[in-house]
């Protein structure tokens, strides 16, 4: 396939996910805010949801407030923040009209469906209502985009492109998540429930649609090290660090066997698969959470570099 | 009794009758709903078109009339016997003027006119293309006056669009009125159009370049997504199952082409182009395009590769030129044109553009290395500004126009806000050509001029659509002129 095919359907899987990391942040945040001042308030809660989505920088160029109207806005809708839900699925619509032969209709019109959507809330700053009603109705057209990729798109290495782009951003999503969160997450020697923090570490099961997982998996209170257990090492958790890798690994293989070689983006996924798997939380906030995080972001942001190179995009 | 007055005159033509069934029998409401079904489908799928210009319509609709234009087969046979003509004609013309020049030898067209035309290309001379194909792919822009009166309007010879409207048309009716479609069938039928592309496919794999051994690997180039017919590259890439590239897709090396491939560099052997010859090789053409591949031409003219169509067909779809078609095609296939020519004022001639100032309120005149219909007067539609200004431009380039007298066209019943109303419509074959002969799929864009009495029928200026129904002249047979 052609090598620019391949890296649109990349970046469409990318920025689909970042789309949906988004909706979901800002739907966290907007419970998370939603609670008394003593637990936390509004201001923290949105400034949290900044950083989660790593656009400190140009958020403060803006001058806004930090309020839910004006970060939901620039996370949502916001057409000048590249980073905004509606930039985000402009640019997916975009990769995915310049590769329209490699998707299948049902696959397309999904892509395309999701850029209408956004379209429907206009550019302006949206009140809570509207929010929350945007929120719902992007994460239900992005699942129908999974569905009908899923369902319709043959295995062959249009498929796996895609797929790769969304486990290579969902991996750093999660990570950068937990890195804006490890503070809360270190284990303590007080006695935790009823903590203030457990509203922080429900806010961030929620934001990767984890919280009734993480019952069905620990069968136990929330606690904090048992949240980055989750997100880190279990496998069966597909927003996990070592789910995306696992993932990861297993499509570079694909891609591997059509062209009858492997190349140094499979060499450094295995690793970093193996590394992972030889790991676990208790070693890991001994060598410090952020350290490893930190660490992480970067060979995730290298893996991609690998792949850009070894498939000549 | 919907629509009885659009078909109950005289000017009906027969094959119209069954589909007039299917009309009359219809509410208002319900057509209504088919046409906005129609629009949803046209919008789900994503076809659209840009318009230069328009920065709020990047991607519009085209509308679509779901009143099919009909032809009757018998009718059809003579307007193919004409088309294969006339494009030999075409492929001869352009072997010709980038050859031995017989025809300007033999005084059939002036020198300057070919020599001196910006179409002409340069880098053509003395070249010929693989299997001596020049236009593979030809749109011949046709209009109908009267019974088997076909008149040519254009030529187009270079990247004529519009065939993925030919095929999604069809679709659209199909799942639109399939009863009416099948009721046609069992009464000797409506000719497929969905053959075009494996045609297409055909035609393309048999000019590959003698230097390719195996199966030829085919690509379809397009300027990109901005492109106002980037739809119809990806559509057909797809009906096709061939890449679509971009010019950074592609690259030349040792006079070869080569496209960027996941898996390595990987060799073209036939282009099929949507992008102009301005742009397709900065070292040859505007040295400022981004669109093309540097080196091409070289490596067309090695033999490595084909490009359909040839690079300066230009040439031959002129306006200029298309007036001395008529001995064009007497020149080269020794036999009198069967489709006509419209009687045409070049304007480059003093006595004819003194003869166009005169009457200039009753002509049509045309940019000749226009198209999409810009640049152009409609005389009877016109303002005495416009008429005004016109003339000034004609008097000061006469060279760049040609005019023409504004033919009765036929029209094509049409639904508008105030039921169906005759509406003109032209008609838009395609034709092609590869190594073994002339080949044309049984139908056509159709496209309509919405506005009442417009003559105008371009997308670009607010023309639409219709499928176009090629159907056997059995269907006449079995036709009641009472039940009208």
């Amino acid at each position: 396939m052609l090598s620019r095919s391949a890296a649109n359907l990349y970046w469409m899987g990318r920025y689909l996910e970042r789309a949906d990391f988004l909706c979901r942040l800002i739907d966290a945040t907007v419970r998370l805010a939603s609670l008394p001042a003593s637990h936390g308030g509004a201001k923290p809660a949105w400034e949290g949801a900044i950083r989660s989505a790593a656009v400190e920088n140009s958020f403060r160029e803006t001058g806004l407030p930090v309020d839910e109207a004006h970060v939901g806005w620039f996370l949502a809708l916001d057409p000048s923040n590249p980073s905004s839900v509606r930039c985000c699925l402009e640019a997916a619509r975009h990769n995915g009209r310049a590769v329209r032969t490699a998707l299948t209709l049902e696959t397309w019109e999904a892509v395309n469906g999701a850029w209408l959507e956004i379209q429907r809330f206009g550019t302006g700053v949206p009140d809570s209502s509207t929010l929350v009603r945007l929120v719902e109705s992007i994460k239900a057209v992005l699942l129908s985009f999974d569905g009908a990729a899923a369902r319709t798109q043959l295995r062959e290495p249009t498929y796996w492109f895609l797929r790769l782009g969304t486990t290579i951003e969902r991996a750093d999503t999660t990570a950068r998540l937990l890195d804006v969160k490890y503070h809360l997450l270190l284990p303590r020697t007080e006695p935790i429930g009823g903590s203030l923090d457990y509203f922080q570490w429900t806010t961030l099961l929620r934001t990767v649609s984890a919280l009734t997982a993480y019952r069905w998996v620990y069968r136990d209170a929330v606690k904090p090290w048992l949240v980055a257990d989750l997100l880190i090492f279990n496998r069966a958790m597909p927003r996990s660090l070592i789910a995306c890798y696992e993932d990861a690994v297993w499509l570079l293989d694909q891609l591997a066997a059509t062209r009858g070689r492997r190349g140094p983006a499979n060499r450094q996924a295995s690793a970093a698969l193996r590394r992972l798997s030889e790991n676990d939380i208790d070693a890991l906030f001994q060598g410090g959470l952020h350290e490893f995080l930190t660490e992480f972001i970067a060979e995730n942001n290298a893996l991609g570099d690998a792949i850009a190179d070894q498939y000549l995009f | 009794m919907y629509g009885h007055g659009a078909f109950g005159s005289d000017s009906v033509r027969m094959p119209y009758a069954r589909v007039g069934d299917w009309l009359r029998s219809s509410s208002h409401e319900l057509m209504e709903t088919r046409r906005q079904q129609a629009e949803l489908f046209f919008r789900r799928i994503g076809i659209t078109f840009a318009v230069y210009g328009d920065p709020d319509a990047s991607e519009r609709l085209i509308p679509f009339d779901i009143v099919p234009r009909i032809i009757a087969g018998s009718e059809w046979a003579k307007l193919e016997e004409g088309l294969v003509q006339r494009v030999n004609a075409l492929n001869m013309f352009l072997a010709d003027v980038y050859g031995p020049r017989e025809c300007i030898k033999a005084g059939i067209i002036p020198e300057e006119l070919v020599l001196r035309n910006p179409q002409y290309s340069l880098a053509q001379v003395g070249r010929r293309p693989a299997k001596d194909v020049w236009v593979h792919i030809a749109g011949i822009d046709l209009v109908r006056t009267g019974a088997d009166a076909f008149y040519v309007l254009e030529d187009n010879a270079r990247t004529p669009s519009g065939v993925s409207y030919m095929l999604e048309n069809r679709e659209v009716m199909l799942r639109l009125v399939p009863e009416v479609i099948a009721d046609i069938g069992m009464h000797g039928g409506l000719r497929p159009v969905e053959t075009y592309p494996e045609t297409l496919l055909d035609t393309l794999k048999s000019v590959a370049p003698d230097s390719c051994t195996g199966e030829p690997c085919l690509a379809l180039l397009t300027p990109g997504v901005h492109n106002s017919a980037y739809y119809e590259h990806s559509f057909l890439a797809d009906k096709l199952g061939i890449e679509l590239v971009e010019g950074s897709d592609l690259f030349v090396h040792a006079d070869t082409l080569f496209m960027r491939t996941t898996e390595g560099p990987k060799r073209v052997d036939v282009l099929y182009r949507r992008l102009d010859d301005d742009f397709i090789d900065p070292l040859v053409f505007r040295p400022d395009s981004m669109l093309g591949v540097p080196g091409l031409v070289n490596a067309t003219h090695a033999g490595n590769v084909t490009l359909a169509n040839a690079i300066g067909t230009g040439v031959a779809d002129d306006k200029a030129i298309y007036s001395y078609m008529p001995e064009i095609v007497r020149f080269f296939t020794g036999r009198d044109a069967l489709l006509q020519n419209v009687p045409t004022f070049r304007c480059r001639e003093p006595d004819a553009l003194a003869q166009v100032l005169d009457k200039l309120s009753e002509l049509v005149v045309k940019e000749v290395d226009g198209s999409g219909g810009y640049g152009m007067l409609v005389g009877p539609h016109a303002t005495k500004a416009q008429l005004d200004s016109f003339a000034a431009k004609l008097r000061a380039h006469p060279e760049k126009f040609i005019a023409q007298p504004t033919l009765a066209l036929s029209t094509c019943p049409t639904l508008t806000d105030a039921g169906l109303a005759p509406r003109h419509v032209d008609l838009r074959p395609f034709v092609l050509t590869g190594a073994d002969g002339v080949k044309i799929v049984a139908g056509g864009l159709t496209r309509v001029a919405l506005k009442q009495g417009s003559l105008v029928v371009n997308s670009s200026q607010g023309g639409g659509t219709k499928d176009t129904w090629v159907v056997d002249d059995a269907i006449l047979d079995s036709f009641d002129p009472d039940a009208l």
